[in-house]
Protein backbone atom coordinates (compact mmCIF):
# COMPACT_ATOMS: atom_id res chain seq x y z
CA UNK A 1 0.00 0.00 0.00
CA UNK A 2 2.12 3.30 -1.00
CA UNK A 3 1.51 6.82 0.87
CA UNK A 4 1.03 9.69 -1.02
CA UNK A 5 2.03 12.33 1.30
CA UNK A 6 0.65 15.68 -0.22
CA UNK A 7 1.96 17.50 2.03
CA UNK A 8 5.58 16.47 2.04
CA UNK A 9 5.14 15.81 -1.64
CA UNK A 10 6.25 12.53 -1.53
CA UNK A 11 5.42 8.91 -2.58
CA UNK A 12 6.53 5.60 -0.62
CA UNK A 13 6.02 2.56 -1.88
CA UNK A 14 7.06 -1.17 -0.35
CA UNK A 15 9.01 -3.80 -2.11
CA UNK A 16 9.38 -7.31 -0.62
CA UNK A 17 12.58 -9.33 -2.17
CA UNK A 18 11.59 -12.75 -1.21
CA UNK A 19 12.88 -16.01 -1.78
CA UNK A 20 14.53 -19.27 -0.69
CA UNK A 21 17.32 -19.77 2.38
CA UNK A 22 20.61 -18.52 0.94
CA UNK A 23 19.33 -17.20 -2.48
CA UNK A 24 20.67 -13.45 -2.36
CA UNK A 25 17.97 -11.47 -1.11
CA UNK A 26 20.21 -9.51 1.24
CA UNK A 27 23.41 -9.27 -0.90
CA UNK A 28 20.64 -7.49 -3.35
CA UNK A 29 20.21 -5.13 -1.02
CA UNK A 30 23.85 -5.23 -0.10
CA UNK A 31 24.86 -4.23 -3.40
CA UNK A 32 22.18 -1.35 -3.84
CA UNK A 33 23.16 -0.03 -1.13
CA UNK A 34 26.76 0.23 -1.96
CA UNK A 35 26.08 1.74 -5.57
CA UNK A 36 24.19 4.31 -4.15
CA UNK A 37 24.71 8.11 -3.72
CA UNK A 38 25.04 8.58 -0.14
CA UNK A 39 22.14 11.38 -0.88
CA UNK A 40 19.74 9.27 -2.46
CA UNK A 41 19.69 6.02 0.39
CA UNK A 42 19.41 6.02 4.25
CA UNK A 43 20.77 3.36 6.60
CA UNK A 44 20.36 -0.28 5.65
CA UNK A 45 19.25 -2.00 8.55
CA UNK A 46 20.01 -5.65 9.25
CA UNK A 47 18.02 -7.86 11.44
CA UNK A 48 20.17 -11.02 11.48
CA UNK A 49 21.48 -13.53 13.07
CA UNK A 50 24.87 -13.71 14.82
CA UNK A 51 25.88 -16.20 11.68
CA UNK A 52 24.72 -13.19 9.23
CA UNK A 53 21.49 -15.02 8.56
CA UNK A 54 18.61 -13.03 8.30
CA UNK A 55 16.20 -13.23 11.09
CA UNK A 56 13.83 -10.52 10.63
CA UNK A 57 14.13 -8.12 7.85
CA UNK A 58 16.86 -6.04 6.21
CA UNK A 59 15.43 -2.64 5.35
CA UNK A 60 16.97 -0.20 2.91
CA UNK A 61 15.41 3.60 2.09
CA UNK A 62 15.88 4.56 -1.41
CA UNK A 63 15.14 8.03 -2.93
CA UNK A 64 14.92 7.62 -6.72
CA UNK A 65 13.99 10.54 -7.87
CA UNK A 66 10.83 12.89 -8.91
CA UNK A 67 7.72 12.28 -10.84
CA UNK A 68 5.76 15.27 -11.72
CA UNK A 69 7.19 17.19 -8.25
CA UNK A 70 6.42 14.68 -6.08
CA UNK A 71 9.71 12.53 -4.49
CA UNK A 72 9.15 9.03 -5.22
CA UNK A 73 11.03 6.58 -2.21
CA UNK A 74 10.93 3.13 -2.00
CA UNK A 75 11.49 1.48 1.03
CA UNK A 76 13.20 -2.33 -0.12
CA UNK A 77 12.77 -5.71 2.03
CA UNK A 78 14.34 -8.85 2.72
CA UNK A 79 12.36 -11.70 4.45
CA UNK A 80 14.09 -14.43 6.08
CA UNK A 81 14.11 -17.08 3.66
CA UNK A 82 14.65 -20.00 6.03
CA UNK A 83 11.68 -22.53 6.02
CA UNK A 84 11.01 -21.90 9.86
CA UNK A 85 10.66 -17.73 9.71
CA UNK A 86 7.15 -18.19 8.41
CA UNK A 87 5.20 -16.03 10.55
CA UNK A 88 8.06 -12.98 9.98
CA UNK A 89 7.42 -13.30 6.40
CA UNK A 90 3.99 -13.43 6.45
CA UNK A 91 4.54 -9.66 8.40
CA UNK A 92 7.03 -8.11 6.36
CA UNK A 93 4.70 -8.42 3.22
CA UNK A 94 1.93 -6.46 4.73
CA UNK A 95 1.60 -3.33 2.61
CA UNK A 96 3.39 -4.63 0.34
CA UNK A 97 3.70 -2.54 -3.61
CA UNK A 98 5.43 -4.94 -5.27
CA UNK A 99 7.59 -8.36 -4.92
CA UNK A 100 11.14 -9.48 -6.58
CA UNK A 101 11.49 -13.10 -6.41
CA UNK A 102 15.31 -13.96 -5.95
CA UNK A 103 15.42 -17.86 -7.58
CA UNK A 104 18.98 -19.63 -6.63
CA UNK A 105 19.99 -21.08 -10.17
CA UNK A 106 22.11 -23.89 -8.90
CA UNK A 107 20.24 -27.35 -10.14
CA UNK A 108 20.05 -28.78 -6.38
CA UNK A 109 17.89 -25.40 -5.42
CA UNK A 110 15.15 -25.84 -7.86
CA UNK A 111 12.82 -27.22 -4.93
CA UNK A 112 13.67 -25.34 -2.68
CA UNK A 113 12.54 -22.03 -5.06
CA UNK A 114 9.44 -23.93 -6.03
CA UNK A 115 8.33 -24.73 -2.21
CA UNK A 116 9.22 -20.42 -1.74
CA UNK A 117 6.92 -19.36 -4.86
CA UNK A 118 4.15 -21.45 -3.07
CA UNK A 119 4.66 -20.04 -0.30
CA UNK A 120 5.03 -16.44 -1.14
CA UNK A 121 1.11 -17.21 -2.92
CA UNK A 122 -0.08 -18.38 0.38
CA UNK A 123 1.35 -15.99 2.36
CA UNK A 124 -0.15 -13.45 0.19
CA UNK A 125 -3.80 -14.44 -0.21
CA UNK A 126 -3.60 -14.39 3.78
CA UNK A 127 -3.01 -10.87 3.27
CA UNK A 128 -5.54 -10.49 0.55
CA UNK A 129 -3.30 -10.25 -2.38
CA UNK A 130 -2.97 -12.36 -5.28
CA UNK A 131 0.41 -12.99 -6.86
CA UNK A 132 -1.01 -12.16 -10.51
CA UNK A 133 -2.56 -8.66 -8.91
CA UNK A 134 0.83 -6.86 -7.94
CA UNK A 135 3.83 -6.18 -10.00
CA UNK A 136 6.31 -8.88 -9.75
CA UNK A 137 9.42 -9.59 -11.52
CA UNK A 138 11.78 -12.52 -11.08
CA UNK A 139 15.74 -12.75 -10.84
CA UNK A 140 17.60 -16.21 -11.29
CA UNK A 141 20.59 -15.41 -8.97
CA UNK A 142 23.61 -17.14 -8.97
CA UNK A 143 24.54 -17.07 -12.46
CA UNK A 144 28.32 -17.73 -12.46
CA UNK A 145 28.15 -21.08 -10.41
CA UNK A 146 28.95 -24.00 -11.73
CA UNK A 147 26.12 -26.65 -11.73
CA UNK A 148 23.28 -24.17 -12.50
CA UNK A 149 19.98 -25.05 -14.43
CA UNK A 150 19.18 -23.20 -17.54
CA UNK A 151 17.20 -20.14 -17.65
CA UNK A 152 14.93 -22.40 -19.70
CA UNK A 153 14.15 -24.30 -17.05
CA UNK A 154 13.85 -22.38 -14.11
CA UNK A 155 11.56 -19.60 -16.57
CA UNK A 156 9.45 -23.00 -17.26
CA UNK A 157 9.23 -23.87 -13.47
CA UNK A 158 9.35 -20.85 -11.59
CA UNK A 159 7.73 -18.25 -14.18
CA UNK A 160 4.34 -19.61 -15.89
CA UNK A 161 2.74 -16.00 -16.14
CA UNK A 162 5.82 -15.29 -17.86
CA UNK A 163 6.69 -11.81 -15.96
CA UNK A 164 10.14 -9.98 -16.39
CA UNK A 165 12.60 -11.49 -15.33
CA UNK A 166 16.82 -11.42 -15.34
CA UNK A 167 19.87 -13.11 -14.72
CA UNK A 168 21.42 -12.00 -11.66
CA UNK A 169 24.91 -12.39 -9.82
CA UNK A 170 24.37 -10.38 -6.67
CA UNK A 171 27.77 -10.32 -5.27
CA UNK A 172 28.89 -8.44 -8.23
CA UNK A 173 25.75 -6.87 -8.91
CA UNK A 174 24.72 -8.42 -12.31
CA UNK A 175 21.02 -8.15 -13.09
CA UNK A 176 20.52 -6.22 -9.29
CA UNK A 177 19.82 -2.93 -10.25
CA UNK A 178 18.01 -3.99 -13.40
CA UNK A 179 15.38 -6.06 -11.16
CA UNK A 180 15.17 -2.92 -9.06
CA UNK A 181 14.41 -1.08 -11.74
CA UNK A 182 11.62 -3.61 -13.40
CA UNK A 183 9.67 -3.17 -10.32
CA UNK A 184 10.28 0.03 -9.61
CA UNK A 185 8.40 0.63 -13.15
CA UNK A 186 5.74 -1.80 -12.39
CA UNK A 187 5.11 0.11 -9.00
CA UNK A 188 4.47 2.64 -10.76
CA UNK A 189 2.38 2.07 -13.52
CA UNK A 190 0.09 0.15 -10.62
CA UNK A 191 0.01 3.48 -9.11
CA UNK A 192 -0.95 5.05 -12.28
CA UNK A 193 -4.15 2.93 -12.71
CA UNK A 194 -5.57 3.93 -9.11
CA UNK A 195 -3.35 1.84 -6.57
CA UNK A 196 -3.16 -1.55 -5.43
CA UNK B 1 -8.66 -4.02 -1.86
CA UNK B 2 -6.89 -4.83 1.51
CA UNK B 3 -6.19 -1.26 2.94
CA UNK B 4 -7.43 1.89 1.65
CA UNK B 5 -4.86 3.86 0.01
CA UNK B 6 -2.72 5.68 2.77
CA UNK B 7 -3.01 9.50 1.62
CA UNK B 8 -1.70 12.96 3.59
CA UNK B 9 -3.77 15.57 2.95
CA UNK B 10 -2.22 18.85 3.84
CA UNK B 11 -5.47 20.10 6.33
CA UNK B 12 -5.32 16.87 7.60
CA UNK B 13 -1.32 16.77 7.97
CA UNK B 14 -1.39 20.24 9.86
CA UNK B 15 -4.06 18.92 12.69
CA UNK B 16 -1.79 15.70 13.21
CA UNK B 17 1.48 17.83 13.58
CA UNK B 18 -0.25 20.14 16.19
CA UNK B 19 -1.48 16.99 18.32
CA UNK B 20 2.39 15.54 18.23
CA UNK B 21 4.00 19.35 18.89
CA UNK B 22 1.50 19.53 21.84
CA UNK B 23 2.17 16.26 22.92
CA UNK B 24 6.32 16.64 22.88
CA UNK B 25 5.26 19.71 25.21
CA UNK B 26 2.97 18.18 27.42
CA UNK B 27 4.61 14.58 28.10
CA UNK B 28 8.03 16.70 28.38
CA UNK B 29 9.15 14.35 26.24
CA UNK B 30 12.39 14.18 23.64
CA UNK B 31 10.81 13.19 20.23
CA UNK B 32 7.28 12.31 19.32
CA UNK B 33 6.49 11.06 15.67
CA UNK B 34 3.72 8.58 14.14
CA UNK B 35 4.46 5.87 11.82
CA UNK B 36 1.67 3.97 9.64
CA UNK B 37 1.65 0.40 10.37
CA UNK B 38 3.90 -0.13 6.73
CA UNK B 39 6.85 1.78 8.54
CA UNK B 40 6.01 4.87 6.59
CA UNK B 41 6.77 8.19 8.65
CA UNK B 42 3.66 10.20 8.76
CA UNK B 43 5.01 13.24 11.46
CA UNK B 44 7.40 13.89 14.04
CA UNK B 45 8.53 16.68 16.41
CA UNK B 46 11.01 17.04 18.62
CA UNK B 47 14.74 16.79 19.01
CA UNK B 48 14.60 15.05 15.93
CA UNK B 49 17.28 16.36 13.85
CA UNK B 50 19.87 14.24 15.39
CA UNK B 51 17.87 10.85 14.58
CA UNK B 52 17.48 8.34 11.90
CA UNK B 53 13.45 8.53 11.63
CA UNK B 54 12.92 6.58 8.58
CA UNK B 55 14.81 3.52 10.26
CA UNK B 56 13.19 4.31 13.31
CA UNK B 57 9.75 4.45 11.59
CA UNK B 58 10.71 0.56 9.84
CA UNK B 59 11.92 -0.82 13.23
CA UNK B 60 8.82 0.64 15.18
CA UNK B 61 6.26 -0.86 12.35
CA UNK B 62 8.65 -4.35 12.64
CA UNK B 63 8.07 -4.41 16.01
CA UNK B 64 4.32 -4.24 16.01
CA UNK B 65 3.91 -6.57 13.80
CA UNK B 66 5.86 -8.83 15.75
CA UNK B 67 3.77 -8.38 18.62
CA UNK B 68 0.65 -7.92 16.71
CA UNK B 69 1.57 -11.65 15.43
CA UNK B 70 2.28 -12.54 19.14
CA UNK B 71 -1.30 -11.30 20.24
CA UNK B 72 -2.58 -13.69 17.38
CA UNK B 73 -1.04 -16.52 19.08
CA UNK B 74 -2.39 -16.04 22.06
CA UNK B 75 -6.08 -15.06 20.66
CA UNK B 76 -5.78 -11.59 21.17
CA UNK B 77 -6.93 -8.71 19.53
CA UNK B 78 -3.91 -6.64 19.68
CA UNK B 79 -0.89 -5.98 22.44
CA UNK B 80 -1.98 -1.79 21.80
CA UNK B 81 0.75 -0.35 24.25
CA UNK B 82 4.38 -1.58 24.53
CA UNK B 83 7.17 0.44 26.79
CA UNK B 84 10.61 -0.02 26.55
CA UNK B 85 13.22 1.03 29.21
CA UNK B 86 16.77 1.64 28.98
CA UNK B 87 19.60 3.57 30.78
CA UNK B 88 18.87 6.67 29.48
CA UNK B 89 16.18 6.96 26.58
CA UNK B 90 12.95 4.89 26.92
CA UNK B 91 10.11 4.69 24.43
CA UNK B 92 6.40 3.94 24.84
CA UNK B 93 4.53 2.81 21.64
CA UNK B 94 0.92 2.74 21.42
CA UNK B 95 -1.09 1.91 18.76
CA UNK B 96 -3.82 4.06 17.60
CA UNK B 97 -7.48 3.16 15.82
CA UNK B 98 -5.81 -0.33 14.98
CA UNK B 99 -4.42 1.73 12.01
CA UNK B 100 -1.55 4.24 13.20
CA UNK B 101 1.74 4.06 15.93
CA UNK B 102 2.26 6.64 18.57
CA UNK B 103 5.84 6.69 19.54
CA UNK B 104 6.91 8.95 22.29
CA UNK B 105 11.04 8.97 23.34
CA UNK B 106 11.34 10.23 26.85
CA UNK B 107 14.67 10.85 29.41
CA UNK B 108 14.42 11.34 32.87
CA UNK B 109 12.73 14.59 32.83
CA UNK B 110 9.60 12.78 32.31
CA UNK B 111 7.75 9.80 33.62
CA UNK B 112 5.99 6.96 32.48
CA UNK B 113 3.02 8.05 33.84
CA UNK B 114 3.02 11.04 32.83
CA UNK B 115 3.78 9.74 29.22
CA UNK B 116 0.66 7.14 29.52
CA UNK B 117 -1.90 10.20 30.59
CA UNK B 118 -0.88 12.71 27.81
CA UNK B 119 -0.44 9.54 25.17
CA UNK B 120 -4.34 8.68 25.89
CA UNK B 121 -5.51 11.95 25.09
CA UNK B 122 -3.50 12.19 21.72
CA UNK B 123 -4.68 9.12 20.61
CA UNK B 124 -8.39 10.01 21.27
CA UNK B 125 -7.53 13.43 19.09
CA UNK B 126 -5.26 11.03 16.56
CA UNK B 127 -8.13 8.68 15.89
CA UNK B 128 -10.69 11.09 15.13
CA UNK B 129 -8.56 12.96 12.42
CA UNK B 130 -7.49 9.63 10.51
CA UNK B 131 -11.05 8.63 10.89
CA UNK B 132 -11.79 11.55 8.78
CA UNK B 133 -8.80 11.45 6.96
CA UNK B 134 -9.74 7.75 5.96
CA UNK B 135 -13.24 9.14 4.89
CA UNK B 136 -11.83 11.57 2.46
CA UNK B 137 -9.20 8.96 0.62
CA UNK B 138 -12.28 6.34 0.49
CA UNK B 139 -14.50 9.44 -1.65
CA UNK B 140 -14.10 8.35 -5.02
CA UNK B 141 -13.59 12.47 -6.05
CA UNK B 142 -10.44 12.32 -4.81
CA UNK B 143 -7.98 12.01 -7.77
CA UNK B 144 -4.09 10.86 -8.03
CA UNK B 145 -1.46 13.29 -8.91
CA UNK B 146 -0.22 9.72 -10.26
CA UNK B 147 -3.34 9.62 -13.09
CA UNK B 148 -1.67 11.75 -15.50
CA UNK B 149 2.11 10.33 -15.55
CA UNK B 150 3.34 8.68 -18.87
CA UNK B 151 5.61 6.11 -19.19
CA UNK B 152 8.17 8.85 -20.03
CA UNK B 153 7.65 10.20 -16.72
CA UNK B 154 8.64 6.67 -15.32
CA UNK B 155 11.49 5.95 -17.51
CA UNK B 156 13.20 9.51 -17.04
CA UNK B 157 13.83 8.19 -13.54
CA UNK B 158 15.76 5.78 -14.44
CA UNK B 159 17.91 7.81 -16.65
CA UNK B 160 21.01 8.36 -14.67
Amino acid sequence: MSFINYMAREINCKIVYYGPGLCGKTTNLQYIYERTNPDAKGKMISLATETDRTLFFDFLPLALGEIRGFKTRFHLYTVPGQVFYDASRKLILKGVDGVVFVADSQVERMEANEESVENLKTNLEEQGYKLEKIPYVIQYNKRDLPEVATVEELRQKLNPMNVPDYEGVARTGVGVFDTLKAVAKLVLTELRKGGP
Amino acid sequence: MVNPQMVMYEEEFNQIQNVVDRLVKDANAKVVFIVDKNGQLIAASGDVDNLDTTSLASLTAGNIAATGGMAKLLKENEFATQFHEGEKANIHIQLVGNRVILVVIFDSKSSLGLVRLRVRRASEELNNIFEALLKKVADPGADSPFAEITDEDIDNLFND
